[in-house]
């Protein structure tokens, strides 16, 4: 066993022991806040596809979380009022069901990723972060004047969605739901990583014009990964909405684009891990000093300060080393 | 048959030409050089074919008009181009580096690894971390990987110790020989390309001005072009 992947066995024994251990001595909120941070960690995994090892900084990938949220908070605000998604021409009604909803959400992200991939990879470098950002800012805008699903507001959902045969709306089974998604994205990234497809996107990052030479199209190549980032990111948002029972504008804001980039620089830029040990620090940070100072922010600004200079590799590079890959 | 044909071909970098009729055959099976001193346009030849240069003229690969075709394109027609300066995959093993570009074909690792028994003992080494002629054996071997009709060598063997050089070449004579791959080389030691190559052309400040079999090009000529 690597020191790597004995690294990701203990991130992931605690990610599932803490909450296992909070679910005997009853202690819901702790699972709640375990959820949350494997709900980011989905979220972070599926935008480091693109960012860790495509190279794509990508600073709207809140669009595809957002969709995720509102995928949900529509379908299930449908169900709950029993009015009709779509009349015409076909009848649809909205749903409680978690794999329809989940459905739903990736199919759309993925759709959107690829509108947005065909414009956007047409451009490099800062123009390519600014024109991710103008994507995230007008999805952010449409939610907040879109009256019929809450607008500014937001929509609110009763009762968490349903999942055959489990009681999702016990912390502990809803985090499970939760974590094995997390299990199978980890485990579908890692075999993207080692197939051609991954390494000819980690190639592409590399020398653009080389892949080019040996008949690699980069721009589907990328545009290919950031589908798949889109999709995963769009999961995480119907989870996160689920999550809450809420769904507002904040969850296609750029400070969410901002927050999954950082959970990625401060877990380790491009492994598969890396994402996770992020979105568990952030969280377990933003519980323990939001509850000793208003500033936590500030705080959190100076570990990723520290971070950025000091380990490059993230906590993970600081943790295994700069031989190791 | 005629496999590449290229004719009154230019190229310009920006607003300065860089060719101003370059015109060449590489037929099925056959082993053609590309001499001439250096910025003749050699390396910009192997540029326009491989559509990474702005060019014009008539261009065809096994009946294919290459004209409007990307560099990804042109590749996958089956043109293996090994550039200029040794362009591994850094961050990536040796067998990654070969696992990313494969294509179907009867190149495969395994016959990689024949040709290039050095890669075999780093496969699982980043190609970062290979010597200059291990590089470029990996990049030969990427670009064989593809499965390619034509390979392209630009300056494979140059900075290289004279031994690489010496191995280099003899597994292009090895292939020449053995699979009876069409090669298009670019190399300026003589010797070398007269031991492999059928036939040859001459650029002069981007023009074609000598073709014809390699034999038959005499001490003059190649005094007066190469300055050899």
């Amino acid at each position: 066993m690597t020191r790597e992947t004995a690294l990701n066995t203990v991130l992931m024994a605690l990610l599932l022991g803490v909450p296992l251990w909070a679910w005997v001595s009853d202690e819901p909120f702790t699972i709640t806040l375990a959820t949350r941070a494997v709900i980011f960690a989905l979220a972070a995994v599926g935008l480091n596809i693109a960012l860790g090892l495509g190279g794509l900084v990508s600073f709207g990938h809140a669009v595809y979380f957002g969709i995720g949220g509102y995928a949900m908070g529509i379908l299930a605000f449908h169900a709950q009022t029993y009015t009709p998604l779509m009349e015409w021409p076909l009848a649809i009604p909205g749903t409680k069901l978690m794999p329809v909803i989940w459905l739903v959400a990736m199919a759309v992200s993925g759709l959107v990723a690829l509108a947005i991939g065909l414009l956007s990879l047409r451009t490099s470098g800062v123009y390519f972060i600014m024109i991710t950002l103008a994507f995230g800012q007008m999805f952010y805008f449409f939610s907040i004047s879109w009256p019929a699903y809450g607008g500014e507001d937001g929509l609110s959902i009763y009762i968490r969605n349903s999942f055959p045969g489990l009681n999702t709306l016990d912390p502990i089974q809803f985090f499970g739901i939760c974590f094995v998604i997390l299990c199978l994205v980890l485990w579908l990234n890692v075999r993207i990583v080692n197939a051609p497809f991954g390494l000819a996107l980690n190639a592409a990052r590399q020398v653009p014009q080389r892949v080019e030479t040996v008949g690699l199209d980069p721009f589907r190549i990328r545009l290919t990964a950031l589908v798949i980032s889109g999709m995963i990111c769009g999961l995480a948002g119907a989870l996160f909405a689920d999550l809450n029972r809420f769904v507002s504008p904040t969850m296609f804001s750029w400070q969410m684009s901002g927050e999954l980039i950082v959970f990625i620089i401060l877990g380790g830029l491009g492994r598969v891990f890396g994402p996770v040990a992020g979105a568990t620090i952030f969280v377990v940070l933003e519980h323990a000093l939001g509850g000793v100072s208003d500033y936590f922010l500030f705080f959190f600004g100076l570990l990723l300060l520290g971070v950025v200079l000091f380990a490059r590799g993230g906590l993970y590079g600081l943790a295994l080393g700069r031989a190791d890959r | 048959m005629t496999l590449l044909a290229i004719s009154d071909v230019t190229a310009h970098y920006g607003a300065s030409q860089a060719l101003f009729g370059v015109d060449l055959t590489v037929a099925e099976g056959e082993v053609v050089a590309l001499m001439g001193r250096n910025g003749m346009g050699k390396s910009t030849t192997v540029r326009a074919i491989c559509r990474m240069v702005t060019c014009s003229g008539s261009m065809t690969f096994a009946g294919r008009d290459l004209n409007g075709l990307s560099s990804h394109q042109v590749a996958r027609l089956g043109i293996g181009l090994v550039p200029e300066g040794r362009r591994a995959f850094r961050d990536l093993t040796v067998q990654e580096n070969l696992a990313a570009v494969a294509r179907p074909g009867p190149w495969d690792f395994d016959k990689v690894v024949e040709l290039f028994p050095r890669l075999r003992e780093r496969a699982q080494q980043r190609a970062g971390s290979l010597s200059g002629g291990e590089q470029q054996m990996l990049v030969i071997g990427r670009a064989l990987i593809t499965n390619p009709r034509l390979l392209v060598l630009d300056e494979a063997t140059e900075g290289l110790a004279p031994i690489l050089r010496q191995e280099i070449w003899s597994s292009i004579g090895t292939l020449k020989r053995e699979t009876g791959l069409s090669i298009l080389v670019i190399d300026k030691s003589l010797k070398e390309l007269r031991g492999i190559c059928d036939r040859a052309t001459i650029l002069e400040r981007g023009r074609s001005v000598w073709f014809g079999r390699i034999e038959d090009l005499d001490a003059e000529t190649s005094q007066r072009y190469l300055g050899v």
